[in-house]
């Protein structure tokens, strides 16, 4: 390892962070177009989150430390996920620490941190989208861990840039479980970030919310980074699904400097091909009932389990 | 069944001045129950009660309930001496939509029925307890400190019960109702709605209109139901002034009508895409109403056709090629919500969120006393237009579209159904439209008339009970959405179902708060 590492580590980091919003602005965008509808500008995410930093943070009289620390937690699990995920290059001195199941636990600590926080003032609402929350959340990890062991199995690591390199020693490893792997990571995907058909990020109704219950009553610089932690949530999932299924273009060790360029050009590329796919799931898809999300999630479950089995079996195959 | 009342009090009855068949019946504090009863076995609907103080003429108060039968409408009239507490048998036994408005009664003048729910309804402490504003002697122009108070919503009590409370202030920009829910994790157990937070005073403005201005305010009444409620009022004025309507000024209020019942349908299916998750279905519907409203604005001179009608007529004629750009628009309507039908019903995420979901059955709309959309929806054929057509229904055929299940799918199926009659509708009213007047002068009103103008708009029958005063004034007006109706409806029909559909069933009803509250 050298010094070139942590900054890329860094600068890597730094670009999550400043490109995550234009992802979602992206997705709005294309939701926009698909929908009939004139787009808002894909800076508009920006705009809001400027709006929100000079509002008044407004805080229930009762509200604990926790309220407050929810969102700062929230934003840096965020920000230390962006770390470990190698989006455009493996040389990651951070990726070490941590591999790809304690990438979930991170998740999951953002997600518990923000379910006590909603019940922290005792509002209904909040209490009733943490609730929904939790529901999705335990449903969604076994799916996403049963996505992961596809990967770990193929490439005989639990680290992402481990997985990134190994494929891109081996260009020729296509193996048919990566594909229920890919469908069961999209699942996974559109359920932990609150998009249709599971949750809907647009909706005014108050009943139907999930994340959106849980910060009603987040205000000023709270929601600002509320919301720009879920920006930064959805990129680094959209950055995990490339690292496993699309690694093509990635920075593997000691790439040349033009070639983290092109790695770089590479992601903005895949990112926007993968935000119009979203935005077409979202505008053709209704939202579920809230009682058929689990269904949706157990199939997402099966298919990673199915994409196991397939791997399992041709292994047996070829080594008979 | 009318003639079974009529027999009985023959001397009480007496015919009123309205645009359907109306009878009165005078009655005594027995009769009143029994004539009630009587309704209710003849299958009749309630259609609104009202009351009235008269104490300045003959010292007493009045309550009045309408009721809609067979053959027209049957007015039963109770009068009670003012003592200190007047008091009237309750209706809410044989008509359960009765309650709230028997309550909304006392909360304006004063008069208690017998029913034991003594909790304000409109009352929203927004005047003292001993202030009534309907009463002759209140002063309107007073003004109240407003003190908070608190309300029994009734407890469900169990294991893992608790509530939800949901509004009156909401997340988006709509009006304001309290919704509280009492649910087992996601399952509704009970649904108490509060509502009145709305409430303007707008009966007691109309006191203080003449006769001729009367329509102006009871357009804006609910604004989504402009043209219904100012022909109801029109209708209530023009025959206690036995003032006739030229041919075409009718033709023209009938076309505006179904130019209402055909926007807010639009929208209305589009916001139930939109609440299904499916917001492709919310921007076309939404292009097609604004089409729509820009069409109102070149042919009927406004968007929502607010102030079209008049006493007497309409206020302006259409331009000269108003009958081709209606006749073109409706081609292309028809296609396009064709065909929008076509992707909702094949849309197995749309058809999952709509079918089975919040279904109010046919036995308890009956009992209830559904009225309009709702009750269409739930196999009762309730459509004015059909079943007591009043010029120019009568002469220009509509049928009344019922479907069976009376869940959201039922709600909506109707909506796209009528839409497409409002067109063919439409279209043979303009194919007849006759040339000539669309305004006559209405001469003013005997005084001390009670005049009825029922109006079936798009949510159901829209009533105005006009009072006549001394020199064209408006002695009393009460103006009723069917919204009173079909609120309680909701309660039903969310039972057993999660809470995150609430607002998908509440959109299939779609009720007015403003027309409610008054």
């Amino acid at each position: 390892m050298n010094g070139i590492a942590f900054v890329w580590q860094f600068l890597e980091v730094v670009l999550a962070v400043a490109l995550a919003p234009l992802f979602t602005g992206w997705i709005a965008q294309c939701r926009a177009w698909m929908q009939n509808r004139s787009a808002p500008p894909i800076t508009q995410p920006y705009r809001m989150l400027r709006k929100l930093f000079h509002k008044e943070a407004v805080l229930a009289d009762h509200a604990s430390p926790l309220f407050r620390a929810a969102p700062y937690v929230l934003f840096g699990t965020m920000a230390l996920a962006a770390a470990i995920i190698p989006s455009i290059v493996t040389d990651l001195p951070f990726a070490r620490a941590a591999d790809a199941i304690a990438l979930i636990g991170i998740f999951a600590t953002a997600r518990v941190c923000q379910a006590l926080a909603a019940m922290d003032i005792g509002t209904a609402f909040g209490s009733m989208g943490a609730r929904r929350e939790m529901m999705i959340g335990f449903l969604a990890e076994p799916a996403i861990l049963m996505v992961f062991f596809n990967a770990f199995l193929l490439f005989g690591t639990t680290a992402l840039p481990g997985v990134v390199d190994n494929y891109a020693s081996h260009p020729s490893v296509i193996d048919p479980s990566v594909i229920f792997a890919a469908i069961g990571f999209v699942m996974v995907l559109l359920a932990e970030n609150a998009r249709i058909p599971i949750d809907n990020p647009a909706t005014h109704l108050e009943l139907t919310m999930i994340h959106e219950a849980m910060v009603l009553e987040y205000s000023g610089r709270h929601l600002a980074l509320i919301e720009w932690a879920s920006s930064l949530k959805l990129f680094n999932y959209a950055c995990i699904g490339i690292a496993l299924f699309l690694p093509w273009g990635i920075a593997i060790h000691g790439a040349s400097f033009a070639f983290v360029l092109f790695a770089l050009a590479a992601l903005i590329v895949k990112l926007a091909v993968c935000g119009a796919a979203l935005a077409l799931i979202e505008s053709l898809s209704a939202k579920l009932r809230l009682f058929r999300a689990p269904e949706f999630l157990a199939m997402a479950f099966l298919i990673a389990v199915l994409g196991l089995l397939v791997h399992l079996l041709m292994g047996a195959n070829t080594s008979a | 069944m009318t003639s079974d009342l009529i027999n009985e009090q023959n001397e009480q009855v007496e015919l009123l001045p309205s645009n359907l068949p109306c009878r009165r019946f005078r009655a005594g504090a027995v009769d009143w129950r029994r004539s009630a009863a009587k309704l209710r076995a003849g299958g009749a609907l309630l259609l609104t009660v009202w009351g009235a103080d008269d104490r300045d003429s003959d010292g007493r108060y009045r309550v009045f309930a309408a009721f809609l039968e067979r053959d027209g409408i049957a007015v039963l009239e109770h009068a009670m001496d003012a003592g200190a507490n007047p008091t009237y048998p309750s209706l809410a036994e044989f008509f359960p939509a009765a309650e709230r408005m028997e309550r909304a009664v006392f909360d304006l003048l004063g008069i208690r029925s017998t029913h034991q729910d003594h909790r304000g309804w409109l009352r929203h402490s927004g005047w003292p307890k001993p202030v009534f504003p309907l009463r002759r002697d209140a002063d309107s122009a007073a003004h109240y400190a407003t003190e908070p108070e608190p309300y029994a919503f009734v407890q469900v009590e169990g294991d893992g019960v608790h509530e939800i409370p949901v509004g009156p202030v909401h997340a988006g920009i709509i009006e304001p109702g309290n919704f509280r829910f009492s649910v087992v994790g996601e399952k509704v157990l009970r649904l108490e709605e509060r509502l009145g937070y709305t409430h303007k005073g707008v009966a007691k403005r109309f006191e203080s209109l003449p006769l001729n201005q009367g329509h102006r305010l009871a357009a804006r009444i609910s604004g989504d139901s402009a043209v219904a409620y100012s022909w109801a009022y029109c209708a209530a004025f023009e025959s206690a002034a036995q003032s006739a309507c030229p041919q075409r000024a009718v033709r023209l209020r009938a076309l505006a009508l179904e130019q209402e019942r055909i926007a807010n349908h639009l929208g209305d299916l589009g916001a139930l895409g939109n609440d299904a998750g499916f917001a492709f279905g919310l921007t076309h519907f939404s292009r097609l109403k604004e089409d729509l409203l820009r069409v109102n604005q070149s042919v009927f001179g406004a968007r929502y056709l607010m102030d079209f009608l008049v006493p007497g007529g309409v206020a302006a004629d259409l331009p000269l090629d108003a009958p081709q750009h209606l006749l073109d628009f409706y081609a292309s309507l028809e296609e396009d919500v064709a065909s929008l039908r076509g992707i909702y019903e094949n849309h197995a995420g749309v058809q999952d969120r709509f079918r089975g979901t919040g279904t109010l059955t046919a036995a308890t709309a009956q009992t209830m006393g559904a009225l309009g959309l709702a009750a269409r929806a739930s196999g009762m054929r309730q459509d004015l237009r059909a079943t007591h057509p009043w010029p120019p229904y009568g002469e220009i055929g509509i049928d009344a579209i019922v479907e069976s299940v009376g869940d959201v799918a039922a709600r909506v199926a109707v909506r796209f159904d009528e839409i497409f009659a409002s067109i063919r509708f439409c279209r043979a009213l303009i194919e007849k439209l006759p040339n000539g007047e669309i305004r006559a002068t209405v001469p003013g009103a005997a005084p001390g008339q009670l005049a009825l103008g029922v109006i079936e708009g798009w949510r159901g029958p829209v009533a105005i009970a006009l009072e006549t005063g001394p020199h064209d004034s408006i002695r009393r007006c009460h103006a009723h959405d069917p919204s009173w109706q079909n609120w309680p409806l909701l309660e039903h029909a969310i039972l057993g179902n999660i809470v995150p559909d609430f607002p998908l069933i509440n959109k299939s009803f779609n009720l007015s708060y403003s027309g409610h509250d008054g």
